[in-house]
């Protein structure tokens, strides 16, 4: 499916940083993925030069100054941000909202762009701090559907991955059929 | 805020992007040494960037004194390193409280974005809710409050004007600062 508006159905736009860390991102094309090979590059050199991995807490401030900086250089990056984590030091998963003025802030959910206006109310009013992995997907389903009934462009789908204890993985996502009103 | 020998410093907790409200944990109150605080409202990046840069500022500061900092001397260095800025600000209004552990007095005073001191000998206000603050800490403060009457009078003057703001609340920091004592308090506040 390639036309005028659309280039490419089933972008992968993540990047592994570490064993346990993974950043999500959108933005200006060419800004993301200049970016987030720039960091993530970085972010392997410090693994490999003091054999032990950035947690995502450190990831994160490192991340941001980044962006900081370039937001006050003559040509930012406009690129937003997530970044999810396993801490294996304290075994908690965290999730950092990151957007291209290079705001920070730890949360429990978070979306970028249109997304928010429609999936925030949904995971504020669903979300529970102690949730399974089950619970989880089946409230991102909830986000899905919500976005393909409202979203004034095609929605294409998402590709979804897990961060956990035993590091990062895909997993499958199925795209259900038709999503009727509710 | 201030009061007798002792001093209040609190903020809200939101963190949105105009009406949409993205975090309701970003605290905007940092503690730079034992005594002095800084509360830091305006754009988020440069809350958090501004933060970062006194922390360094400050922790020079006490390599090279072997001291902590003063909030007097605080402030003026807050003043100076903003007014670098002054063709490009940190989009910041900055407020500091403490007290001053030489003489033992309460201190505070604000900035506007540039370094400009608003020094004050009763309260400090900031941010969207400024309007509303004004009028809460006008109609409720008063001269000589001991720390527990502070905390109950600088509490309900921040929740009464964040109610009035729908761009401010979602919880609540307040800081007690006494001379040898700093109490800090959560505040859970409307989360709607």
């Amino acid at each position: 499916m390639r036309g005028a508006t659309i280039l490419k159905a089933n972008e992968d736009k993540t990047r592994q940083l570490n064993k346990h860390t993974l950043m999500a991102y959108v933005g200006e094309a060419g800004d993301t993925i200049q970016f987030a090979e720039y960091i993530q590059a970085n972010i392997q050199l410090y693994s490999m030069r003091n054999s032990t991995d950035l947690t995502p807490s450190e990831t994160s401030s490192f991340v941001r100054t980044e962006l900081a900086r370039s937001l006050r250089s003559r040509s930012p990056y406009t690129v937003n941000l997530l970044l999810g984590g396993f801490d294996p030091r304290t075994s908690k998963p965290e999730l950092y909202w990151i957007d291209y003025l290079a705001s920070c802030a730890p949360v429990p959910y978070a979306a970028h762009g249109y997304a928010q206006y429609y999936c925030l109310s949904i995971l504020d009013k669903h979300h529970h701090p102690d949730i399974s992995l089950e619970q989880g997907m089946k409230i991102l389903r909830m986000c899905t559907d919500e976005l393909k009934r409202r979203l004034p462009i095609d929605f294409k789908g998402v590709v979804v991955k897990v961060v956990d204890g035993e590091g990062i993985r895909e997993v499958e996502y199925e795209d259900g059929g038709q999503v009727l009103a509710p | 805020m201030v009061g007798k020998d002792c001093v209040a410093i609190a903020c809200d907790l939101r963190l949105g992007l105009q009406a949409l409200t993205v975090s309701n944990n970003f605290p905007k109150i940092f503690s730079y040494g034992s005594q002095v605080h800084l509360g830091l409202t305006g754009l988020a990046t440069d809350v958090s960037s501004v933060s970062e840069l006194f922390r360094y500022k400050v922790n020079m500061y006490r390599l090279r004194e072997e001291r902590d900092i003063s909030p007097q001397t605080f402030a003026n260095l807050v003043s100076s390193s903003l007014y670098e800025r002054r063709f490009g600000p940190w989009f910041v209004s900055p407020v500091v409280a403490g007290i001053n552990q030489t003489d033992g007095k309460p201190f505070i005073c604000g900035f506007d974005s540039i370094g400009c001191i608003d020094f004050a000998k009763d309260f400090i206000v900031s941010g969207t809710a400024s309007d509303q603050l004004f009028g809460t800490c006008e109609g409720l403060w008063e001269p000589n409050l001991g720390p527990e009457d502070l905390f109950e009078t600088i509490s309900q003057a921040l929740l009464n004007a964040v109610d009035r703001d729908a761009l401010s609340g979602w919880g609540a920091h307040v800081y007690i600062i006494e001379k040898d004592k700093v109490t800090k308090r959560l505040l859970k506040g409307r989360q709607d």
